[in-house]
């Protein structure tokens, strides 16, 4: 599935990413293929916070749309 | 004399760390000198010098990463490749993130130091770094610090001569090796395999697509590194990350959001742009300074052209220094303060997440809030701020939507005044007018408009208590900088206000629009005028409006036109300078003829 169709609380775990520019940015901020994150946070139809620890980063919906992640818990 | 040694012989430490790590601190620590400090990414780039012994310290923009994405990225990537020594700054709680740029960093082949800042936060928060075990795997010297609390900086100052080369991301060392590394620096040999166009440009050789091999072997060294160094037993319960989780909540955070806008309303609208303005402006300026200045100057005729130039209506020593010192100075000390305020504390980024779903419908995304707000102090200050948006598409929509739809403080002010004695559905009209224009052109420019937008993709860093000096200074290099920038601006636009009265175009332009303002806008021939006064003061051609006599419908009409009409000419000088010609005039004649329209259609339907 992708990432605009997560709930808050699950745990997910990244698949792909689709834009270059986009997955190099995130792969500075912990956010990779096979990296396991929470979503801490989901606005209606806004953007999405994804968690690790204490990093948090706010993505927007239109981007999650192509991101691919696994429903982990 | 202390320069015994040439400038040729100092080192260059360079600061590099993420964005809103304490950087600022170490970089007045070893310097005394002061640093802007901001933790939104894509602020105004700012980079600070200054002296520490035998080196020459230069500070570097908060960044993710060393590359091209964006102007922080290309201004600290040029100042890392000149440099000797680089002083690496993370933050004890954001390790994960963090070490990836000192890895980097290593991979360049720079001689690094790192200090693992904010340690005492970290401890409260239960997470243990062990530094002696992250230096052995990094290879390079590591000092646990908490700059605010002075901790650990001497001995950060003791051993930064002993900043070394560390150990590479598996692979690098042998990648790096395919170039002559005696024609460019193995700094650039990374940033060409790392795919950066600027300096494969620049070095005319090719980028060599490694970019996601490199990236994704940096990125399991440093999870890997942080397992035998890292242990937490975090709980996430401090104040600061509630606040922060609150705040990203609709139902809390927009409450949370008004009550700051209201609280900002409030302190811009009517502390500094009533109480503060009333005593810079009307006090000081015009009580003792231009009284001043026009008996200093009281022998050049006020006629003449020289005279009017100068201490006339719109002359350089009187109306563009009054506006300066008088409105432009306190209005932008206090809009700046609250922004750092707000970027220091970690709102602003989360305000950009909250806004970010409604921008995105007029082609912004939530980083715009920035311009936006910073459009009801001055247009001519949040036209500059555009560029820090993402791509040339944005800053087009953005200062289109300044210009037309926002009324700047100064403005404001006098509008309200007008507003409120017609009553609350007059108020209510006004404002639901601007925001469906605003709504409806925005959309239709992200509808017009080639190419894509940039989407939002941020760090949320910690909710902080901002430091107070910080923000003073931040506030102060901001509103320089921007005074600065802008000075002549404004000097330019009273040189032409002056020429076109002088030679009488004034008067044969008002002359030429005054058939449209009676009758399609049914506003009295007078308001002409009020027009083109508000060409060259948004506030004066709103102030001019109350010396008329006007229906409460007519009053409507005008201030709507008034506010859509172009933007004072310092903000269309800066729209010319900050767009290409075609653009710029595109937004200024595009603004002229919607305010009329709406003007218009307005009156013919209620006047």
């Amino acid at each position: 599935m992708t990432l605009d169709k997560v709930s808050r609380g699950d745990i997910i775990e990244i698949v792909s990413i689709e834009d270059k520019d986009i997955r190099a940015q995130a792969i500075r901020l912990c956010i990779y293929e096979g990296s396991k994150l929470k979503c801490s946070e989901k606005l209606p139809a806004g953007p999405i916070i994804l968690q690790n620890r204490l990093q948090e980063v706010a993505i927007s919906r239109k981007l999650a749309e192509h991101i691919i992640i696994e429903k982990v818990s | 004399m202390e320069n015994t040694i040439t400038k040729k012989d100092l080192k260059h430490l360079v600061l590099v760390g993420n964005p809103n790590v304490g950087k600022s601190v170490f970089f007045n620590s070893l310097t005394g000198m002061y640093v802007d400090v901001s933790n939104f990414p894509g602020t105004t780039v700012d980079i600070s010098t200054g002296r520490y012994g035998d080196y020459i310290v230069e500070d570097t923009p908060g960044i993710y990463g060393v590359s091209s994405f964006n102007d922080e990225e290309r201004v600290a990537r040029d100042v890392i490749i000149n440099g000797d020594l680089v002083l690496n700054v993370i933050d004890a709680v954001h390790m994960q993130r963090d070490i990836f740029l000192t890895q980097q960093l290593i991979d360049m082949g720079k001689k690094v130091i790192v200090a693992v800042n904010l340690i005492d936060e970290a401890t409260k928060k239960g997470i243990k770094v062990d530094t002696e075990a992250l230096s052995g795997q990094l290879g390079v010297e590591v000092v646990a610090t908490s700059a605010l609390k002075g901790i650990g900086m001497n001995e950060i100052k003791q051993k930064i001569a002993n900043a070394g080369v560390g150990i590479k991301t598996e692979g690098v060392q042998e990648l790096l090796n395919n170039y002559d590394l005696n024609e460019i620096t193995e700094a650039e040999a990374l940033m060409l395999l790392e795919d950066d166009e600027v300096l494969s440009e620049r070095k005319g050789l090719p980028t060599a697509g490694k970019r996601e091999e490199i990236y994704k072997n940096r990125r399991q060294r440093v999870d890997r590194i942080l397992e035998s160094v890292l242990s937490d037993s975090y709980n996430g319960t401090s104040l600061g990350t509630t606040i922060g989780r609150l705040l990203l909540k609709p139902i809390t955070g927009i409450p949370m959001l008004l009550a700051i806008m209201a609280g900002m309303f409030w302190f811009i609208g009517v502390f500094v742009a009533q109480t503060v303005v009333d005593f810079t402006e009307g006090t000081v300026m015009e009580g003792y300074y231009k009284p001043f200045i026009e008996s200093i100057l009281g022998f050049i005729p006020k006629n003449s052209f020289i005279g009017s130039l100068l201490i006339g209506d719109y002359g350089l020593l009187t109306m563009t220094v009054i506006y300066i010192l008088g409105l432009l100075l306190p209005l932008t000390i206090g809009f700046y303060m609250l922004m750092s305020i707000l970027e220091d504390s970690g709102f602003l980024p989360r305000i950009a997440v909250l806004s970010d779903k409604t921008l995105s419908k007029v082609g912004l995304n939530g980083r715009a809030i920035i311009p936006l707000i910073l459009g009801f102090g001055c247009i001519t200050m949040a036209t500059m701020t555009t560029r820090l948006l993402g791509s040339r598409r944005e800053r087009v929509i953005a200062t289109f939507l300044l210009g037309l739809t926002i009324p700047c403080s100064a403005q404001f002010g006098v509008i309200i005044g007008l507003l409120t004695p017609l009553g609350m559905k007059y108020i209510i009209a006004y404002t639901a007018l601007l925001i469906l224009i605003f709504g409806i052109s925005g959309v239709l420019m992200n509808k017009i408009l080639p190419g894509e937008s940039t989407q939002l993709f941020i760090d949320l860093p910690q909710i902080r208590m901002p430091q107070f000096k910080n923000v003073m200074k931040k506030t102060f290099v901001k509103a320089k900088a921007f005074l600065i920038e802008a000075t002549p601006i404004f000097a330019l636009g009273a040189v032409l206000i002056t020429v076109l009265q002088y030679t009488g175009l004034l008067g044969t332009i008002e002359n030429a629009i005054s058939p449209l303002t009676v009758q399609w806008l049914k506003l009295p021939e007078q308001a002409s005028v009020v027009f083109i006064m508000g060409i060259i003061r948004r506030d004066f051609g709103a102030a001019g409006l109350s010396h008329m006599v006007l229906t409460s419908p007519q009053m409507l009409v005008a201030l709507i036109t008034i506010t859509l009409f172009v933007p004072c000419v310092a903000s269309i000088i800066m729209i010319f300078k900050e767009r290409s010609k075609a653009e710029a005039t595109a937004i200024w004649l595009g603004s002229f003829a919607i305010a009329f329209l709406v003007g218009g259609v307005l009156a013919q339907l209620i006047v």
